[in-house]
């Protein structure tokens, strides 16, 4: 691999493409655009946690003036649960049909009944009114713990757990040596039970779409998700339109964090607007979207660590049940494949539950799985290097997965940067500084796998000697910046002249899911690739012109170049110049690359967090608080951190203050910003990253992903520093001010074995 | 219900339009008015994304009705940059990434003029406190903390 260390726009911190259109407020999210004559579809949704559907009246509702179409679950393509799977990415439309519109049971309060299209948002949430369901109202568990009882109430019959129907839905486990052998050698041993909440993505813009339906089958789809092609996919499966006559058009979106990754209203919209003959809008209002969106599972976690006297992990185990929500899918793969794998251990079992209960179904948050193994882990970790009496990192630094480490998910670890992070999180001032008075310090490890897949690029040199990419993921969080860079780079031009554009399904080739920390490492294999292409041909044009081989034509800074035996024999030809000469040269210049990218390499971060508590108010805050993380390479370091900084962020408000609460009807109590608490701007430091560079070998400008990492080492870092603050530990989030108070109150600690 | 009318003034131009009585500002704003620029990210006040200014103050325009326009002056995220030049503070957000999605940005930086219109000279604690009312999901707020802080200084030394 030959990286390039002498780099003009790799590694700048220049202005994203989108960046004007965001500033200004022109950007156009999915609630932003208009159609002519659209009208608009709202949705009526579940009252019950769990009921059985008897019967649904929709006539009175048809009946009131201005409503143009009404659909239920009879009008979405069944999935049956008999005929087995049929998967679409890491999704099971048997579920996902039955996630958009609620078929023979109410599974979540929340959960579609029917969709109204009228001519005004107020007529059609009238006619939700007007439709008339007979409920047989069941019993519900919406708890892990009341979900795996023996008696629970089943959410789905035909599914059996040890023989017997049950709410769990499935097991997985990664295993290495034998623990019972592993803990036998060990001189600490220490066992912890820790409970997090389900908690929200929390994206600012609620799901929103605008469909229109010819009368020919040809639908356009305007909405905002991380990937218009799942968009279409899914909408293609649940209405039966064929793919090719869907273009589902990514409009800019706001905040996504994995909770893009599925649909919620398209397909209703579409069958609203095929129905009308309208155009149909649908927006969500914030209480939908936090009753009947993500979140992302409540937890239930055993972790037991044992390590030799001086210091070696000899033996773990991890047991981690995860809520999945109405239908199976809980991130137990991240959970168990993520949450030790920081570490070299001979002797591991991880394994994970995924336990279906009352509540809306799981979707992706940020490394999904990962930071809730790893709260439990890196808790237990710093109980025993206490235990070691040695430094935290230290124990880290000693027990470290390097290159050659086998994982217990699989993978032998290439050269990898894990141990580089814990060193710099060791040496940073922050490390050292001291602390006052009810204040402390907590570090934590965290890894997330990181995906490669599907990517399409198409590289177009205009008319005048610019160039535009085209890719096919939705950007979050400045990809676009990254993908101009690199382009910008390799054809040795400004970045401003490279316009970097999304585009859509029936624009661009297959492009998978924003998602799993994948968009600039294999969005930038294909752009690489398709430049490559283009400097060939701009090389050999060149060597045209001046009756030379194109091996004696070098590319560099925007032009072609007569290297030996002619160097300095013809002027350059600039890539305005070819440009110019295009169409009598052999015609249009661009190209494109379509690959299933492999080689995305998994990423490591370590943290450091201080934190201040309030013992009078139990209010614990983060005083500050460094993120390291082995970036691979930093395309565009301002992106960069601003991943590290938002996932801390998150894992701040995961750890202090967010959760679902629910009312004793098993509804959720706090659909709301204001008492679903995120970190607002007063809650939280300045953020500091330190971003190790250890470049990915399979990658041609070494980028690894790093938008999930920097969400999984919080909540433990979070709960470190308290413990280390109040010497009090807490096994249970979020450490919200009551919840501090009842542990201040009530000193209670689990025992070492 | 007959629509109301309503005279008023949005960005400096003066402007017309019809709502229901019951349509908030922002509901005006992107619907009649097309003023998309301001986002619904939760209709109750809580987010900051549909941050306008009435007569100078900063607002949710969330929580105001539409009807409470009639002779009032309206400020929007559209009217921020003059002509082709950008006000210091979008140009600032620009260059110091302190926007990743985009969908606070508008009311990021509407809340952010209208502080700085105030507090030419914000202490980090200050800034941190005005914008507490601006949701942003993606940053952890450290980026636009900063940009809020150099524009201030730097539009101080101009």
């Amino acid at each position: 691999m030959n990286l390039v260390t002498n780099n003009k726009w790799i590694g700048q911190r220049t202005i994203r493409p989108d960046g004007m259109d965001k500033v200004t407020g022109r950007a156009q999210f999915a609630a932003d655009t208009t159609m002519p004559g659209m009208i608009w579809g709202k949705v009526l949704r579940s009252p019950h946690p769990h009921a059985r559907i008897r019967s649904i009246d929709t006539s009175k509702a048809e009946k009131l003036p201005g409503v143009k179409a009404v659909v239920t679950s009879k009008d979405i393509v069944d999935f049956p649960i008999d005929k087995g799977a049929v998967m679409l990415g890491i999704q099971d439309m048997r579920w996902m049909c039955r996630n958009v519109m609620a078929r023979d049971k109410a599974l979540f309060p929340g959960h579609p009944i029917a969709a109204v299209a009228a001519t005004t948002e107020a007529i059609a949430a009238e006619a939700c009114k007007l439709i008339e369901v007979d409920y047989e109202v069941l019993p519900w568990s919406i708890e892990i713990d009341d979900a795996i009882l023996p008696d629970a109430p089943i959410l789905h019959e035909f599914n059996k757990f040890d023989g017997k129907p049950s709410n769990i839905a499935g097991r997985l486990e990664h295993k290495k040596g034998d623990i019972a052998d592993g803990f036998k050698k060990a001189d600490v041993i220490i066992e912890r039970t820790f409970t997090t909440r389900p908690v929200h993505q929390g994206y600012i813009e609620p799901h929103a779409c605008l469909i229109s339906v010819a009368p020919d089958g040809k639908t356009t789809i305007w909405s905002s998700s991380q990937g218009q092609f799942m968009v279409r996919a899914m909408t293609a499966y649940l209405t039966g339109i064929p793919q090719s006559d869907i273009r589902a058009i990514p409009a800019e979106i706001g905040g996504g964090f994995g909770g893009k990754t599925i649909v919620y209203l398209e397909p209703l919209a579409t069958l609203l607007a095929k129905k009308s003959g309208r155009p149909v809008k649908m927006v969500m209002t914030r209480e939908e979207v936090m009753r009947a969106t993500g979140p992302t599972s409540g937890s239930k976690s055993t972790v037991k660590i044992g390590a030799t006297r001086d210091g070696k992990i000899v033996a773990a185990h991890g047991t981690f049940y995860l809520q999945a929500g109405a239908f199976p899918g809980s991130p137990i793969r991240g959970a168990a494949g993520c949450s030790f794998t920081p570490y070299d251990i001979p002797n591991l079992l991880s394994e994970g539950y995924d336990v279906c209960s009352n509540r809306s179904k799981v979707a992706a948050y940020r490394a999904p799985g990962a930071p809730i193994g790893a709260y439990a882990v890196e808790c237990v970790m710093d109980e025993v290097a206490e235990a070691l009496k040695m430094d935290p990192l230290d124990f880290r630094l000693k027990n470290a997965a390097k290159e050659g480490t086998k994982a217990a998910h699989g993978p032998v670890f290439p050269r990898i940067g894990y141990i580089e992070t814990v060193e710099a999180a060791k040496n940073s001032d922050h490390y050292k500084a001291p602390l006052g008075k009810l204040q402390g310090r907590g570090v934590a490890s965290g890894f997330w796998f990181n995906a490669g897949g599907e990517s399409s690029a198409q590289v177009n040199i205009t008319e005048d000697g610019n160039v535009v990419v085209t890719t096919g993921h939705p950007d979050i969080g400045g990809s676009r910046a990254g993908i101009a860079n690199i382009c910008a780079e390799l054809l040795g031009i400004d970045y401003r002249r490279v316009s970097v554009i999304i585009g859509d399904t029936q624009t661009i080739g297959f492009s998978n899911l924003t998602g799993g920390s994948r968009v600039l490492f294999a969005s930038s294999i294909v752009v690489t690739q398709s430049t490559e292409k283009i400097i060939q041909t701009l090389r050999e044009r060149a060597a045209k012109i001046w009756e030379i081989d194109p091996e004696a034509v070098k590319w560099e800074n925007g032009a072609a170049h007569p290297v030996s035996p002619n160097a300095g024999q013809f002027e350059p030809l600039t890539l305005e110049e070819l440009a110019e000469k295009a169409p009598a040269m052999g015609g249009p210049i661009g190209a494109g690359v379509q690959l299933n990218t492999t080689g995305a390499d998994g990423g490591f971060g370590t943290h450091v967090c201080d934190v201040e508590v309030d013992v009078d108010l139990g209010i614990a805050r983060v005083i500050r608080y460094t993120a390291v993380q082995d970036v691979g390479r930093a395309i565009h370091p301002g992106y960069v951190e601003g991943q590290l900084q938002g996932g801390v962020a998150q894992g701040i408000g995961w750890a202090l203050n967010e959760e679902y609460i629910y009312t004793k009807e098993g509804k959720v109590d706090n659909p709301g910003f204001l008492d679903y608490r995120m970190p607002v701007c007063s809650d939280l430091p300045m953020l500091d990253c330190i971003m190790v560079e250890v470049p990915n070998p399979k990658h041609p400008q070494g980028v690894k992903g790093v938008g999930e990492v920097p969400l999984v080492p919080v909540m433990a870092a979070v709960a470190n520093a308290i413990y280390n603050a109040l010497g009090k530990r807490f096994y249970a989030l979020p450490m919200s001010p009551p919840k501090v108070l009842e542990v201040l109150e009530a000193p209670t600690q689990q025992a070492a074995e | 219900m007959a629509k109301v009318h309503v005279t008023t003034s949005i960005n400096g131009e003066p402007m017309e339009f019809l709502c229901e009585p019951s349509d908030t500002m922002l509901d005006a704003l992107r619907g009649p008015l097309a003023l998309t620029g301001s986002k619904e990210g939760c209709a109750s006040g809580d987010c900051g994304a549909c941050s306008i200014t009435l007569d100078d103050r900063l607002i949710c325009s969330c929580l105001m009705l539409a009807v409470e326009a009639q002779d009032h002056e309206i400020r929007t995220i559209e009217g921020m940059a003059q002509g082709d030049k950008l006000h210091p503070l979008q140009q600032k957000f620009l260059e110091m990434a302190a926007l990743q999605c985009g969908i606070c940005t508008s009311g990021m930086l509407v809340a952010s003029d209208a502080l700085l219109k105030k507090n030419p000279e914000p202490s980090e604690e200050e800034v941190r406190f005005w914008l507490a009312g601006n949701l942003c999901r993606c940053t952890g707020y450290d980026k636009i903390v900063r940009a809020v802080m150099e524009t201030a200084a730097e539009m101080r030394a101009q």
